[in-house]
């Protein structure tokens, strides 16, 4: 669905998505990278359990968050990437402790 | 005679939880109601507050008080179900019970110390308040830490999305035909060829009747009518976690989780300040007391933080009083305007409608019992 605009050469970040090895480009935030790779959904919600994505892109909605070398819930539209990046989606509801 | 725009049957002054459940009470009656309001920048309670619908400890030194939040906690689902029925904006109101966890030996004996006082009062209407060891919490809060030695719990405690509770109101007041007239900050109070006319920034608004409900500036505000409220306000800081799986059944006075899964924690009370600054002191005081509660709250991200201006009167109870020299003009003040919505909704709120407050009812709530020890 969403396609990247190449109009200038960026340099590549390697990172991994759910132990997966992807390439991803410096200044990406982590919900970028996961839109560009077609990844969805991101994680399912706390309470109900439904699936979903990033939104908003701006730090405001919340729907991006996902796990981030060990750290969970971490919002992945605010977060640049970097060399060597864990991310992982959510795909059981966030427990406190667990 | 025609009305004119800014002329009403009532006008409450005040759009936070009180003012709004009374507002809301009255229009329900068919009355013409404006809500007079501050603007976005007003310091409010009713945004801040830690939504319990609370009982457990509440009456000490007043029985009546007791009583009345008893009766508040014992209509919260009929109330809430009408509201969210006209309005259909849910408020998750929920009653499994709540706890006041202590973390020794000496914490549980006051607290059992000061829930006997309470219950031996003269007076005061029979409810059950159980202490319980660490085995007896932990069948029903499986989560507890080692550090919790016992606790108090009450089954009439619960809890509210009082920030959906505030929305519903304004809607409600809206189907109902009430003017919400916001940056009207009331700064004077004249009476007229028998109406109240209000001054604000925003031009005059005059009524028939008025109800003071601007928490703490009630302290100012009801001298103007011949009454009296006096405050004290009261500094609270609250933390708040991401959202998680729901793991709490029960809240717990300081703890809870809500209905989306984020988890309070408010554990402060200061008194003489005014200004809104958290204080990292006492926010470490509350996690690491949050903490030992429940030690999985240990790896949860705090996503937000916020102080909040308690709306507290001098001796911590409820006033609700009709001016002697202006009849028709009302204040109430109080501090519980999420456990007392009900109350003030469908209980206050007819009686304003009426012109007289039941005095088997809420004479207790008299600010006469100011000058009463005053003169003692």
């Amino acid at each position: 669905m969403f396609a990247r605009v190449h109009d200038a050469p960026v340099r590549s970040v390697r990172v991994t998505v759910d132990g997966r090895l992807v390439e991803a480009k410096l200044g990406d935030s982590v919900a970028a990278v996961l839109l560009a790779e077609g990844v969805s959904p991101t994680r399912v919600s706390a309470v109900s359990g439904t699936p979903r994505a990033p939104y908003c892109m701006m730090g405001v909605c919340f729907e991006c968050l996902v796990t981030i070398d060990g750290v969970g819930n971490r919002q992945g539209c605010l977060i640049p990437v970097r060399e060597g990046m864990a991310i992982e989606t959510q795909q059981a509801r966030r427990e406190a402790g667990r | 005679m025609a009305r004119g725009a800014k002329e009403y049957e009532f006008a409450v002054v005040g759009g936070g939880l009180l003012g709004s459940a009374i507002a809301w009470g009255l229009a329900r009656l068919g009355k013409r109601v404006a809500v007079l309001d501050e603007g976005d920048r007003a310091t409010r309670a009713s945004r801040g507050n830690f939504a319990l619908v609370w009982v457990q400890s509440k009456g000490l030194g007043m029985p009546a008080y007791a009583g009345w939040t008893i009766r508040g906690s014992n209509g919260y689902r009929a109330f809430a179900d009408e509201l969210e029925r006209e309005t259909g904006i849910p408020v998750s109101f929920e009653r499994p019970g709540g706890f006041h966890l202590s973390l020794s030996e000496r914490e549980l004996e006051a607290r059992a110390q000061q829930l006997k006082r309470l219950h031996n009062q003269p007076g005061i209407v029979a409810y059950e308040t159980k202490i319980l060891d660490h085995a007896e919490i932990a069948k029903m809060l499986p989560d507890i830490g080692p550090d919790v030695v016992g606790g108090s719990y009450c089954p009439l405690d619960g809890h509210v999305n009082s920030q959906q509770l505030l929305r519903a109101f304004h809607k409600g007041l809206a189907q109902q035909g009430a003017h919400y007239l916001p940056s009207h900050r009331v700064e004077s109070i004249a009476h007229k060829a028998g109406a109240f006319v209000l001054g604000t920034p925003s031009g005059e608004v005059r009524a028939d009747r008025i109800v003071l409900a601007a928490g703490n500036a009630n302290a100012t505000l009801a001298p103007l009518v011949g009454l009296r409220a006096p405050m004290k306000p009261e500094r609270g800081q609250i933390l708040v976690t991401e959202r998680v799986q729901p793991f709490l059944d029960h809240p717990v006075v300081t703890i809870r989780q809500t209905n989306e899964g984020s988890v309070m924690i408010g554990d402060s009370k200061e008194e003489g300040t005014r200004d809104t600054d958290m204080t990292m002191g006492v926010n470490a005081m509350m996690a690491e007391r949050a903490v030992r509660m429940f030690p999985r709250l240990a790896s949860l991200n705090v996503v937000r933080m916020w102080t909040a201006i308690r709306v507290m009167t001098e001796d911590g109870f409820p006033i609700y009083e009709q001016s002697r020299s202006f009849p028709g003009a009302f204040v109430a003040c109080c501090h519980s305007g999420v456990t007392l919505a009900a109350n003030h909704a469908l209980v206050v709120a007819p009686m304003i409608a009426a012109g007289a407050l039941d005095e088997d009812v809420v004479g207790a709530f008299s600010a006469r019992r100011f000058d009463v020890r005053k003169s003692a």
